[in-house]
């Protein structure tokens, strides 16, 4: 099957109609225009960017470089979980929290899956090392997100009850145990729910972009499927990792709320 | 025989200090924001403090923190509830304290949502006893009690401690309760915690 490649026309097809959206919404008085323009004109920007970065990437195999743009985009996806949080960590556990363990998860499963399930040569190559991290985290960021926020703000509210249990003698982890498991459930929902759905409700993004640009739906069903159940590892063990380590982190070594930790 | 004994024991802006507290009653009073939850707060070790307490010359810096809860039964101003049913929190379905406290039996299948302010205070006071703490410390337990439930609970109080021979630390507003009660008396009054003479 030929891909249909698409020219600059094509796309300024397509832009058209962001600017018809942005004209509309101008005379709606929504006050949205530049925001849709400036949003389309960052996506038209950072995608060029990253598609020239992979392109240079992709010609010389380089561990080095591939490393680099991997800690890159966990620095950013750290960044992003942090920003995410209502009531965060203060100092460096804000950022290293999230940071450690997506950092832990999403690159122990993109190496296992690059090595045992793709087994490409050399296993770093970077036209499936990249795309496999990117989605990893993408989804990691949120899993984690949703978790550290809700077990955050839940150990916030529930100050009492998490002392009278402390009171009455129970150990750290039995005392917000509670709050522990809902904030891995709420971190993995989004994942098992995608799995219930997917391609009943809706077509996963990667693989209609493979079938778009000609690849044979059976292949791009295979590799949806491992992405899927890549994702939703990393983001299980990411999320049980990062509520661990952060309902520790509320207590200290005498088992003490300690909710002035949070900033 | 158990003993509560305080060394330098200093929290929040008060001063530090020291007690020996044997099988009595000591009542500490004081106005509102004075201090007195903060300083039954770090007798339990449930917040960051200076200086040390002792129960039986056992020290609870070298205690593991579960056990010195345990054994050191704090009962704060207002109790706090994790299940939706009061037995959720009730380790023992023959709790012996429900009675005393005029409970009815069945009160275990309650809904804690459905429980008044003064049910709840008691049901916690019956699962603080249940523990069996060596010393009691109590935050205004009665406060929000009419007045045939405060007499039970004080004398409830009085036989637990003669029973077990336990200190008690008592925080009240009450200056009747104080009267009837008080074996001894400190105030805190500027940062300072005082005996008050009788």
């Amino acid at each position: 099957m030929n891909i249909i490649s698409l020219s600059p026309f094509d796309l300024s097809m397509a832009a058209i109609l962001v600017l018809a959206l942005a004209f509309i919404t101008l005379i709606l008085k929504l006050d949205l225009a530049s925001r849709i323009v400036i949003a389309a004109i960052r996506t038209v920007v950072q995608l060029l960017l990253i598609g020239l970065v992979l392109k240079a990437l992709f010609a010389q195999v380089n561990l080095f470089y591939v490393a680099a743009l991997s800690i890159f985009m966990l620095l950013v996806a750290g960044r992003e979980v942090m920003a995410r949080q209502q009531r965060r960590f203060g100092g460096l556990w804000g950022y290293g929290l999230g940071t450690l363990s997506m950092f832990i998860s999403s690159f122990t499963l993109t190496i296992y899956a690059l090595i045992v399930v793709v087994s490409t040569d050399p296993w770093y190559t970077p036209q499936y090392a990249i795309p496999l991290l990117g989605m990893m985290l993408g989804n990691t960021m949120t899993g984690v997100s949703l978790a550290l926020d809700k077990l955050t703000t839940t150990a916030w509210q529930q100050r009492a009850v998490i002392e009278a249990r402390l009171i009455l003698g129970q150990d750290w982890r039995t005392a917000i145990g509670d709050i522990t498991r809902d904030s891995v459930r709420i971190g993995m929902i989004p994942m098992i729910n995608a799995m219930a759905a997917a391609g009943i409700v809706s077509l996963p993004g990667m693989m209609t972009g493979q079938i778009l640009s000609g690849t044979e739906p059976l292949e791009a069903v295979k590799y949806q499927i491992l992405i899927m159940f890549l994702i939703t590892a990393g983001t299980g063990f990411s999320a049980i990792i990062a509520t661990w380590i952060g309902a520790r982190r509320l207590f200290d070594d005498r088992q003490r709320l300690r909710l002035e930790r949070l900033s | 025989m158990t003993i509560l004994r305080l060394h330098e024991l200093q929290v929040f802006t008060l001063k530090p200090f020291n007690i020996e507290v044997n099988n009595e009653i000591v009542f500490l009073t004081g106005a509102s924001g004075a201090g007195k939850s903060l300083f039954l707060r770090a007798i339990a070790d449930l917040i960051i403090h200076n200086g040390e307490a002792y129960l039986d010359e056992k020290k609870c810096s070298d205690i593991n923190p579960v056990q010195w809860r345990k054994w050191v039964g704090f009962l704060p101003a207002e109790s706090a509830w994790w299940g939706d049913k009061v037995g959720d929190h009730f380790s023992d379905n023959n709790n012996p304290y429900i009675p005393l406290l005029n409970l009815p039996a069945d009160c275990l299948q309650w809904d804690v949502a459905r429980c008044s302010t003064g049910e709840k205070q008691r049901l916690a006071i019956a699962r603080l006893l249940a523990q069996q703490p060596k010393v009691l410390l109590l935050d205004e337990p009665t406060a929000s009690l009419d007045p045939d439930s405060v007499k039970l609970v004080e004398s409830l109080v009085i036989d637990y401690a003669n029973k077990f021979n336990a200190p008690v630390l008592w925080v009240s507003h009450d200056a009747l309760q104080i009267k009837r009660l008080c074996q001894r008396e400190f105030k805190i009054k500027e940062n300072e915690i005082i005996e008050v003479m009788t």
